[in-house]
């Protein structure tokens, strides 16, 4: 199954069943590659629909301290673009339904090689990718050869985009629309409701493809009123959270990976929409 | 000058960047989304003033009558004796209102964003030269700073945080990544990502997104024009070479960019290599770096076989930055500059010959560009004439000198 296929698939089914998509961000090796693994395996069983990996990087610009402090321990337990690109591969052997999006920064693609990137994260069963630091401006860099390989190019659009920059955002963009609904930070501050329905509705006008929310979604709540306006909510910095408070409790690693999985199961609850 | 590939040899070695900010490869905007209508804004803001003539003649008069510019080009007699060859002029930056080069760029961008109506003023500094010199402009201009700095450097350079503090500037100390200047660029490109509205970032160095190594650039500029007109009403001729230290890049493009199309000027960019470059414990990005992505642009960074960015290591805290600035990535891709370095021993030993022979106590940046005319200068003929950038003041450096000399003060 090609990677369109995965995400457009995803959608439609989600669709079908009347409920919004749940989005669960996750540093690839945090806090460990075995329990990561672990946590990444479970996820659609604990109710993902639609998993983003963030590839590990040592300068993360636009998150808040607590994927900042993932990524690091992420690091430091050794993990690679490579390793990253490995516990994909281990994931599709036990799933080749649930889509697979890479989130991170270019510099570590752009050491890989970006075509030899493209390739192995094609052969590894990626569906798409986020990349936070490039814009419409650098497209030839890695956006234009992703898209022509098959990989979805999803991007992020913002507050700070007016209806002209919206449409730049939305030109070169396949699989859903990321909508990041504060001007800031992961794991910051949440966005007023008012504010996403409307950019949501600004968005629409413009594009057919599904609309993902997320920066500050923390709660079952948020993902219910996120799940009213849009096709998805994106959970990230609430989840490594929960991994950070368990290495801090010194909790046994399966503890920390059955804590998660439960916490994505009681978020999953907010994306019914006849509830 | 290493011109003989003339097939990829520009026109002009001083059109770039191209409409997207690039030099050859180099540079461009590697921002996230939320950031690019604000750099865009940058990027008009700066192209409709740029040339305005009430813009000069304010840059201008805040120049001359507030920095002191111009700046002399001294002959530095004592020191061209004791080396026995080229002619060694100083161009003396370091004589600037707050001691360095600095004050050029952050007073041409804090009239900028006077103009584009911004009510606070962000900045990252490592050794705290580019955060006085944008608390100073604040101060001047009563707009409210914040100062993004490493928590290992608030620790290292306390004089200089005490002063951002007596101009009013409130310091953040940065704890995130491992707490040096990379770290401190990481957190004030997160405010401005958060504050979009009313905030301006004045970044320090000829690096980042497009247009700021362009700006950057050119606000640093006035100090090659300057020399460039000084030397030919003083010796009526140009210089055989120029010399200046690299940690962004900064002060040495100021130097450069006005004499890259003369083809008979030597232009030497010297990197801090640290504990030496083999060490794996430097500051040399085109010597020790590949090229990457990092705050903004493509250039020459230090890094791991991952593509994790390494921390980077000089005995000097300006030059202390992992990155450089995308034009000089180009120019020495290109060939037009040649880039060497130079160890924390030897920039040692530089600063204590200034201070011996010519009664200036260099900061230790430009104490590396000196300790690189110690190596050329015997082997040049008299009548040939060097152009250092003596681009800061030591005063800031003297406890760290007086550590790495083993004398308690």
């Amino acid at each position: 199954m090609i990677g369109e296929n995965r995400i457009e698939k995803k959608f439609e089914q989600l669709e079908e069943r009347n409920k919004a998509g749940l989005v669960t961000f996750l540093t690839a090796g945090d806090p460990d590659p075995n329990t990561a693994q672990e946590i990444l395996n479970g996820l659609p069983a604990a109710g993902a629909d639609i998993i983003e990996l963030g590839m590990p990087f040592s300068d993360p610009m636009a998150d808040g301290p607590a994927i900042q402090l993932a990524n690091l321990r992420s690091l430091a337990n050794g993990m690679t673009l490579q390793k990253t690109l490995d516990q994909v591969a281990t994931f599709r052997t036990l799933d080749n339904e649930t889509p697979i999006v890479l989130m991170g920064y270019y510099n570590p693609i752009h050491y890989y090689g970006t075509q030899r990137f493209i390739d192995a994260a094609i052969e590894a069963g990626v569906d798409g990718l986020i990349i936070v630091d490039l814009p419409p401006e650098e497209d030839e860099e890695l956006c234009h050869p992703s898209m022509t390989a098959g990989l979805n190019w999803i991007r992020l659009a913002t507050p700070t985009a007016n209806d002209e920059r919206l449409a730049k955002i939305l030109k070169n963009s396949s699989g859903f629309v990321y909508y990041v609904s504060i001007t800031g930070i992961t794991g910051t501050h949440s966005a007023q409701h008012s504010d996403t329905n409307e950019a949501v509705a600004r968005i629409r006008k413009q594009t057919d493809l599904p609309i993902a929310v997320g920066f500050g979604i923390k709660t079952v709540d948020h993902v219910a009123s996120t799940a009213a306006v849009a096709d998805a909510a994106v959970v990230g910095s609430a989840l490594i959270n929960t991994i950070e408070e368990g290495l801090t409790a010194q909790l046994p690693k399966s503890e920390i990976v059955k804590n998660l999985h439960t916490f994505v199961a009681e978020l999953a609850k907010g994306t019914a929409r006849d509830r | 000058m290493n011109t003989s590939d003339q097939s990829s040899a520009p026109e002009s070695y001083r059109s770039g960047p191209d409409e997207g900010g690039h030099f050859g490869i180099f540079g461009g905007r590697f921002v996230a989304e939320t950031l690019m209508p604000l750099i865009l804004e940058v990027e008009e803001a700066y192209n409709r003033y740029k040339d305005d003539p009430e813009f000069r003649s304010e840059l201008n008069y805040f120049s001359n009558d507030y920095v002191g510019r111009p700046s002399p080009l001294y002959l530095a007699q004592r020191l061209t004796d004791e080396l026995g060859g080229a002619k060694i002029y100083f161009k003396r930056d370091e004589l600037n209102h707050t001691g360095a080069h600095k004050i050029n760029n952050t007073l041409g961008q804090i009239l900028l964003a006077r103009r584009m109506g911004k009510k606070r003023i962000i900045a990252e500094t490592g050794a705290g030269q580019h955060g006085v010199a944008t608390a100073t402009v604040c101060a001047l201009f009563n707009l409210p700073c914040v100062v993004y700095m490493g928590a290992k450097d608030i620790e290292r350079q306390a004089p200089n945080v005490f002063r951002m503090k007596l101009l009013g500037a409130e310091i953040v100390p940065v704890t995130s990544g491992t707490a040096t200047l990379k770290d401190a660029m990481n957190d004030a490109l997160r405010d401005w990502v958060t504050n979009v509205d009313d905030t301006f970032y004045i970044i320090g160095t000829a690096a980042g997104p497009h247009p700021y190594p362009k700006m950057v650039r050119d606000f640093q500029s006035i100090i090659g024009i300057e020399a460039r007109a000084q030397l030919l009403e003083k010796e009526n001729r140009l210089p055989d070479t120029i010399v200046a230290c690299i940690g962004g890049g900064s002060n040495a493009i100021g130097l450069f960019h006005p004499f890259l199309d003369d083809p008979g000027v030597n232009i030497i960019g010297v990197e801090a290599a640290g504990h030496g470059v083999e060490s794996g414990q430097h500051a040399a990005s085109l010597n020790g770096g590949k090229p990457g992505v990092l705050h903004g642009n493509r250039t020459f960074l230090l890094q791991d076989g991952d593509g994790q960015i390494i921390d980077a290591h000089s005995i000097s805290a300006g030059l202390d930055y992992p990155g450089i600035g995308p034009e000089h990535s180009w120019l020495h891709d290109i060939g037009r500059v040649e880039y060497v370095s130079v160890t924390d021993d030897e920039a040692l030993e530089g600063f204590q010959l200034c201070c011996r022979t010519e009664g200036i106590i260099p900061a230790l940046e430009p104490a590396h560009a000196l300790a690189h005319v110690t190596k050329i200068a015997p082997g040049m003929h008299k009548e040939q004439i060097i152009i250092m950038n003596l681009c800061g003041r030591g005063d800031k450096d003297v406890f760290t000198v007086a550590k790495a000399l083993g004398v308690e003060i």
